[in-house]
């Protein structure tokens, strides 16, 4: 079977209005050939993990500079093992220090980046780690 | 100059072998490699540059800039509970600053309580919450309001922010007379860069035009907007897009006003503006000046003000906090220097230095310390005080200043027929601009063809980040919970209710809100009760996402 698109979810969850970084990336996957729903801003873990089982998604990026990672991330990956996305990678970017990193490795999120990551390896990172449909 | 002398140049510069490297300014401006004067053309002095003090104000709004009166030296601070944002201001008053600059944390700045469901995580992170008028009492003790300026990041909410700003100073007896500030208060920005906003447009411009004829009469030397280019900056612009939709977005503030029925001179020297400086030292220069000539051309001619106070582009300047790099934060100290000069050398009437740490957390004490000594040693080592516009009449600042004019009026004729600045808001017009001078920017980083030190060249592989970073515990955001329900149970919350039926009952007939706003602060209405209240009357705006 032909391989399909790599579907991915951006979202900015909680009360954040940075959105550049979202943006950007949102462009550089469409950009890559992926097929990108960006849910936009206010978003709650639960419409997030809603869309993604809606779009079948492979894929859940969140974008977070406002502090409050710890509580969405771990939100949203539960909610995605409840709605039996456990196997979609989650992954996202923002202001994430080191040690809340390691933390968030542990939840069960992947590779966060954070400024000053290059925008290519973002998009090989999301090429090589989304889960793919098995046909 | 003699033609044949540049000829003879400009053949020995292409014979030189040059670098193979990207000459454009950081907006992605082709650059010369020199500018001479037969760049300016038929350049007037006396038309485009005037005197300082004197239109077009290129040269500074006031006669004597720097000679006069330093630049305020004003830090954007807030963190945590109120109590702890009060301890940092009075370090920094004891430090030497001059002017106090409130950062509200997210909740606040989206007009939420602190015990709101979306508030959740967010309670004192990025500023310091504040849901009640208790709130800013505890904000302000032991600071004299009436001998500090004080500025205020707010939006969305700004006018019951402000009331119950007005609202303690009323409790320790400053007349409002006295008081001095800054609301920002631009909402405009916030649909086009930052994105916290509560009603759709035409209801917060209604109340942006209450607040300016409100303070007119009540509040005379508070700045009651500052219209902000340093958002859509932040969000990706460039620097010509950053200064054509902030005065778009000043044109649009002051059509609203007169539409309303308000006198120019009422309200217009009260307006004040806030821009970056980025790290393309001339070029935002040059945008500074531009923006006072644009701005007073169009204040004198396109909306006949008479009163030269009414004419000046007056602006706060911050350093760019986009370009600070989380990798070798040290290294943040030198850009935020030769930021800090531009904004300086542009002409600002105050400044806020980033500090070191800024891509990782909230400012430490110490890399907040350092910050605000750069602009000590800017204003009082390096001589940049001294002289008035100094790069004045290079022919570099002069053509870029001229450019950036010239982009900037393409970019308002592009407005005008997309309808004006909010039409063009809810095509996502400024939305898509940004995202493509963000995306473009990105991607030069990644192909190399523009650096960052530390980020995509010259980077220290693995190194371990040295320096301290300031943490906000999770326990603030029990304790702020805790007192608001604690300020809930000590009022009276009949008060509480009448007061928020009647401003609702304003707010549908069309009376200026701010009497019924201060009357809901003083009898401690939350934030988040405010918000709802005017809410049910003007209902909630939705963004659609384009990217």
């Amino acid at each position: 079977m032909a391989e399909r698109r790599i579907k991915v979810i951006i979202a900015k969850p909680g009360l954040d209005g940075h959105d550049r970084g979202a943006k950007v990336v949102a462009r550089a996957l469409v950009e890559a050939g992926m097929e990108v729903v960006y849910l936009g801003l206010q978003q709650t873990p639960e419409a997030i993990v809603r869309a993604a089982v809606e779009e079948d998604a492979d894929v859940i990026g969140l974008s977070i500079l406002s502090g409050a990672h710890m509580s969405n991330f771990r939100r949203v990956r539960e909610l995605m093992e409840t709605a039996g996305l456990g196997d979609r990678l989650l992954t996202g970017g923002g202001i994430i220090p080191t040690k809340d990193q390691e933390r968030l490795k542990e939840m069960g999120v992947a590779k966060v980046f954070g400024p000053g990551d290059d925008l290519m390896e973002i998009v090989e990172y999301i090429r090589l780690n989304a889960r793919r449909a098995s046909g | 100059m003699s033609t044949k002398n540049r000829e003879l140049w400009e053949k020995r510069y292409e014979g030189s072998g040059l670098r193979d490297a990207d000459f454009t300014s950081l907006s992605g401006r082709p650059l010369q490699p020199l500018y001479a004067p037969e760049d300016l053309g038929e350049f007037d002095p006396d038309a485009r540059l005037g005197y300082p003090g004197d239109y077009p104000f290129t040269r500074g709004v006031h006669p004597s800039m720097y000679r006069g009166k330093m630049w305020t030296m004003r830090q954007f601070a807030g963190m945590g509970t109120p109590d702890q944002t009060n301890a940092r201001y009075r370090f920094l008053l004891d430090k030497g600053q001059t002017g106090l600059s409130v950062a509200f944390d997210n909740p606040t700045l989206y007009g939420r309580d602190s015990d709101h469901a979306l508030a959740a995580g967010e309670v004192g992170k990025t500023g310091v919450a504040v849901d009640t008028l208790a709130d800013m009492e505890r904000l302000f003790t032991g600071i004299p309001l009436d001998r500090v300026s004080t500025s205020m990041t707010i939006n969305a909410p700004a006018a019951w922010i402000f009331a119950m700003f007005l609202a303690n100073a009323e409790k320790r007896g400053i007349g409002f007379g006295a008081l001095r500030g800054t609301l920002q208060n631009d909402i405009l920005k916030e649909y086009i860069a930052q994105k916290e906003w509560i009603f759709p447009p035409e209801p917060h411009l209604r109340l942006i035009t209450d607040l300016m004829a409100f303070c007119a009469a009540e509040v005379p030397q508070w700045n009651t907007i500052s219209i902000s280019g340093y958002h859509i900056r932040e969000a990706g612009s460039t620097a010509a897009q950053e200064l054509a939709f902030t005065l778009a977005d000043g044109f649009c503030y002051i059509e609203h006003a007169l539409a309303a029925g308000l006198d120019i001179e009422d309200f217009a020297p009260r307006l004040s503006f806030f821009f970056n400086a980025h790290l393309d030292f001339f070029e935002e220069i040059a945008k500074l000046r531009a923006a006072r000539r644009i701005w007073a051309r169009a204040m004198r001619e396109r909306y006949g003000a008479k009163n030269p106070r009414s004419w000046l582009c007056r602006f706060h300047v911050q350093t760019a906090g986009c370009s600070l790099t989380a990798q070798q934060p040290e290294i943040n100290i030198v850009r935020t220097a030769l930021e800090a000069l531009a904004g300086v050398l542009g002409g600002c009437q105050s400044l806020h230095t980033n500090s070191m740490d800024e891509a990782l957390a909230l400012p430490s004490e110490k890399a907040v310390e350092i910050a605000l000594r750069t602009q000590q040693i800017i204003a009082y080592e390096s001589g940049a005080a001294n002289v008035i516009d100094p790069l004045g009449g290079s022919y570099y600042i002069e053509k870029l200043t001229n450019d950036l004019e010239a982009e900037a009026e393409r970019y308002f004729r592009k407005i005008d027929e997309l309808g004006g600045v909010v039409k063009a808001i809810e095509q996502g017009f400024f939305q898509r601009e940004i995202t493509r001078s963000a995306y473009e920017y990105q991607m030069a980083l990644s192909r190399k063809k523009k650096f960052h030190v530390g980020v995509n060249e010259f980077v220290n592989p693995g190194q371990a980040l040295e320096i301290p970073l300031l943490e906000i515990d999770e326990a603030v955001e029990r304790d702020q919970i805790a007192f608001l329900r604690r300020t809930k149970a000590e009022r009276d919350n009949g008060a509480v209710r009448d007061g928020l039926n009647a401003l609702k009952r304003a707010a549908a007939e069309g009376r200026n809100l701010m009497p019924p706003l201060l009357d809901c602060a003083r009898r401690y209405a939350t934030l988040g009760e405010t918000s709802d209240a005017l809410t049910e009357v003007f209902g909630e705006y939705r963004e659609q996402p384009f990217y």
